[in-house]
C-alpha cells in the first residue's frame, strides 16, 4: 500500500492542562499537565502505538486528537483540517471518521439498548439511511465482528466482556471511519481472549483499510501489531519512531526500563536492564528539566535544568534525552 | 395522544401495572362521578337527626358524631381532592426536579452553581413554620397546600437526578453517540433521560402517597383547607369528632383505605412504568428492590430459613442415629 506514507493524523506540539480544584486563594493556579508538548504524526493505515505508565496521559492524549478534550495549546490535523478551527458543522462531519474503542467494554454500552440498538445508533444519529438499510448495515457488522443475527435482540448484560468489546467495536466501525482509536481495547478482558480481539482489529485493518492509534501499557502487544510506537511519560514523548527500531535498540533509559520489565526472556541480547525505583511524580508538579529526570539513574545535573528536545538519531528514531544511551 | 394510550395499553399488559390500573381506575371513576356515586350530598351538615350512626343499609359506613354526614359520600367526595393534590403535587416535583437536576448535571457551570445553591437554601428553611405562615397569610387552600409540597419537594430529587446525570453524561456510551455526530437534544432523549426515568418514575409514586399522607398531617394541625373534603381531612375529623372515644372505627378505617388504596396503586404502576422503561433493569430497579421489602418477601425468606433449619436438624438427627448403629 503506497497510501502508507500519507500523513492521516497530524498532532503539534499539543498542550492539555486541567486547573486543580480548590488550593488557597491568592496562590498561583496548579495545572496537572497531562499532555505537555507532543508531536505525532500517524500514517494512513498503519497502527500507531501509544505506551506509557497509567497516568501519563495516554487517554487524555486520544480524547483530545478525537476533539474530546479541548487542549490548552497546539494544533491537531486530521487530513489535513486544522480540528478545532472548522465550524461546529464541519467539525461534526469530519469527526465522523474518527471513532473510539473503550477501555471499558461494560461501561461504554448503554445497559438500556440492545444490541441492535447500539449499533445502529450511529447511522440513526447520522441520518440518511432507511430502517432496511440499517437493519441489512447492523447484520453486516455483526457478522464482520464475529457476533450474529439473533444477537440482535439481546442486550450487552447478556454477554461477556470480550463479546461487549466486539459490539462495541462494530459500533465503531458502523460509519466507516477512517480512523480508530483504541484505548487499552484488551486490558479490562481476560487473557484468554485478548488475542481473538486483536486478532479481529488485525483482520478489520486488512479488511478495511482503518488507521488505529493503538493505546496500551502491554508493550509486548504493541510490538507485534504496531509500526510505530510513541513512548509517553508525565505528559512528555520520551522516545518515538517504527517499532522495530525502538525495540531493537532502545535508546531513552526510560524506554529501557520498561522493557526490561517486560522483556526477560531474550537475556543474553536485551541491552543492558534498568529497574526503576519511586513512583512517577505528581503531573501537577513535573520536574522542570527532564520529566524522568527524579527517576533516572544516570539523571545528571543538565537534566534537571532542561528539558530535552527530541532528536532524530537514527533515520526513523527520535529521543528525548541528554544523554541517549547509543551501546 | 396514541403514545399515551399504548403506554396504557403496555401497563395494562403487566401484572402489576395492571392492579394499579384497576385500583386507580376505580379511584378516578370514584372522584369523577363522585356525584352520582354518594347517596347523600357529603357537604349537608343539616341532617343533625341522624348523627352518630353505624354502619347500616341507608348509611353504609354510618354517619359522623358531630354533624351527621353521611361517611360513605364523604368517602367517595374525598377521592377528587385526595387524588387531585397527590398526583398534581407528584407530578409537578417530578417535573420541576427533572429540569432542575438535568439543568445542573447537564447543562453545568453557572447553572449548576445555581441551581444548587437555591437546594441548600431550600433544605435548610424548617417547613412546617412556613406552612403556618404561608397559610396564614393567603388562607388554607389546598393550592397552597400543593404549592408548598412542589416548592420544598423537587430539591431533594433534583440533587438525585443531578447525580445520576453527571454519571450518564460521563459515560462512553455517551461519548460515543458524540463521536457520532450526536446533538445535545440527542444524548438528553435517549440516553439522559431514560436513565433518569427510573428515578422520576418513583419520585412521582412516593411524593403522591406521600402527600396524601402528610396532607393528612396538615389537617391535624388544622392547616386543611377547611371547606373542602379530602381523606386527610376525614382522619383529621374523625380523631377531633372522637371516633375512637365512641368506638366508630369505620370512620378512621375508611379514609385510611382509600389512602391506601391510591398509594398502592400508584406504586404499582410506577413499578410497571419502571420495567417498561428499563427491560433489563427489572432486578436492581429501585422500585422493584423497594417493593421487595414491601411485599413481604422478608417474611418469606424468614420462613424458609426456618424450613430449611428444620430439615438440616433432621439430617443431622438421622445421621446420628445412623452412627449410633453403626
Ligand atoms: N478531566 C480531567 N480533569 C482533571 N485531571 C484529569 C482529567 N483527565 C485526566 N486527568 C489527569 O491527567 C493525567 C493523565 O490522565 P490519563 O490521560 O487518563 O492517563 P492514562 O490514560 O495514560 O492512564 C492524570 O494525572 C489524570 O489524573
Ligand atoms: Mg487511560
Amino acid at each position: 500500500m503506497n497510501n502508507h506514507d500519507k500523513t492521516l493524523v497530524k498532532v503539534e506540539n499539543l498542550k492539555v492542562h486541567f486547573p486543580v480544584k480548590g488550593g488557597l486563594p491568592f496562590t498561583k493556579k496548579k495545572f496537572v499537565k497531562a499532555v505537555d508538548g507532543v508531536s505525532i504524526e500517524i500514517h494512513a493505515g498503519e497502527t500507531f502505538g501509544l505506551v506509557g505508565e497509567s497516568g501519563c496521559g495516554k487517554s487524555t492524549l486520544g480524547n483530545a486528537i478525537l476533539g474530546m478534550q479541548k487542549p490548552t495549546e497546539g494544533k491537531i490535523y486530521f487530513k489535513d483540517q486544522d480540528l478545532n478551527a472548522l465550524p461546529r458543522k464541519e467539525f461534526k462531519d469530519l469527526r465522523r471518521g474518527m471513532q473510539m474503542i473503550f477501555q471499558d467494554p461494560f461501561s461504554s454500552l448503554n445497559p438500556r439498548f440492545d444490541v441492535y440498538h447500539i449499533i445502529a445508533e450511529p447511522m440513526e444519529i447520522r441520518g440518511g439511511m432507511t430502517d432496511e438499510e440499517i437493519r441489512a448495515r447492523v447484520s453486516e457488522l455483526l457478522h464482520l465482528v464475529g457476533l450474529s443475527d439473533d444477537d440482535m435482540p439481546r442486550y450487552p448484560s447478556d454477554f461477556s466482556g470480550g463479546q461487549r468489546q466486539r459490539i462495541g467495536i462494530a459500533r465503531a466501525i458502523a460509519l466507516n471511519p477512517e480512523f480508530l482509536v483504541c484505548d487499552e481495547p484488551v486490558s479490562a478482558l481476560d487473557v484468554s481472549v485478548h488475542a481473538q480481539i486483536l486478532n479481529l482489529l488485525m483482520d478489520l485493518q486488512k479488511e478495511l483499510g482503518i488507521t488505529y492509534l493503538f493505546i496500551s501499557h502491554n508493550l509486548a502487544v504493541v510490538k507485534d501489531i504496531c509500526s510505530h510506537v510513541a513512548v509517553m511519560y508525565l505528559g512528555s514523548m520520551m522516545e518515538t519512531g517504527e517499532t522495530q527500531k525502538i525495540f531493537k535498540r532502545p535508546m531513552h533509559p526510560y524506554t529501557r526500563s520498561l522493557l526490561s520489565a517486560v522483556l526477560t526472556v531474550d537475556v543474553d541480547n536485551a541491552p543492558q536492564r534498568i529497574i526503576l525505583e519511586g513512583d512517577i511524580p505528581s503531573p501537577i508538579n513535573t520536574p522542570p528539566g527532564c520529566p524522568f529526570s527524579t527517576r533516572c539513574p544516570y539523571a545528571k545535573e543538565e537534566c534537571k535544568k532542561s528539558k530535552p528536545e527530541l532528536t532524530e538519531l537514527e533515520p526513523g528514531h527520535f529521543v528525548a534525552c541528554h544523554f541517549p544511551m547509543m551501546d | 395522544m396514541k403514545g399515551a394510550l399504548s403506554l396504557i395499553v403496555k401497563i395494562w399488559k403487566h401484572p402489576q401495572g395492571r392492579v394499579g390500573l384497576l385500583i386507580a381506575g376505580v379511584l378516578v371513576f370514584c372522584a369523577i362521578f363522585a356525584p352520582l356515586i354518594a347517596p347523600y350530598d357529603p357537604y349537608d351538615v343539616t341532617a343533625r337527626a341522624e348523627k352518630g350512626l353505624s354502619p347500616s343499609w341507608q348509611h353504609p359506613l354510618g354517619t359522623t358524631i358531630s354533624t351527621g354526614q353521611d361517611i360513605f359520600s364523604m368517602l367517595i367526595y374525598g377521592a377528587r381532592v385526595s387524588l387531585m393534590v397527590g398526583l398534581i403535587t407528584g407530578i409537578l416535583t417530578a417535573l420541576i426536579g427533572a429540569v432542575m437536576g438535568i439543568c445542573a448535571g447537564y447543562v453545568g457551570g453557572l447553572c449548576d452553581t445555581l441551581v444548587m445553591r437555591v437546594v441548600d437554601v431550600m433544605l435548610v428553611i424548617p417547613t412546617l413554620p412556613l406552612t403556618i405562615v404561608l397559610t396564614n397569610l393567603f388562607g388554607k387552600s389546598y393550592f397552597m397546600i400543593i404549592f408548598i409540597f412542589v416548592i420544598f419537594g423537587w430539591t431533594g430529587l433534583a440533587r438525585v437526578i443531578r447525580a445520576q446525570v453527571l454519571v450518564l453524561k460521563n459515560s462512553n456510551y455517551v461519548k460515543a453517540a458524540e463521536l457520532s455526530g450526536a446533538g445535545r437534544w440527542h444524548i438528553m432523549m435517549r440516553h439522559i433521560l431514560p436513565g433518569v426515568s427510573h428515578l422520576l418514575i418513583m419520585n412521582t409514586a412516593l411524593s403522591s402517597a406521600g402527600i396524601m399522607v402528610a396532607e393528612a398531617g396538615l389537617s391535624f394541625l388544622g392547616l386543611g383547607d377547611p371547606t373542602a373534603i379530602s381523606w386527610g381531612k376525614m382522619l383529621a375529623d374523625a380523631q377531633s369528632g372522637g371516633a375512637l372515644l365512641f368506638g366508630h372505627w369505620w370512620w378512621i378505617v375508611a379514609p385510611g383505605i382509600g389512602i391506601f388504596l391510591s398509594v398502592f396503586s400508584f406504586m404499582r404502576i410506577g413499578l410497571a412504568l419502571e420495567e417498561i422503561f428499563n427491560p433489563r433493569m427489572k432486578r436492581a430497579g429501585a422500585m422493584h428492590r423497594l417493593f421487595r421489602t414491601l411485599n413481604n418477601t422478608y417474611i418469606q425468606k424468614v420462613f424458609a430459613e426456618m424450613d430449611e433449619a428444620e430439615r438440616e436438624e433432621a439430617r443431622e438427627a438421622a445421621k446420628e442415629k445412623g452412627g449410633a448403629a453403626v
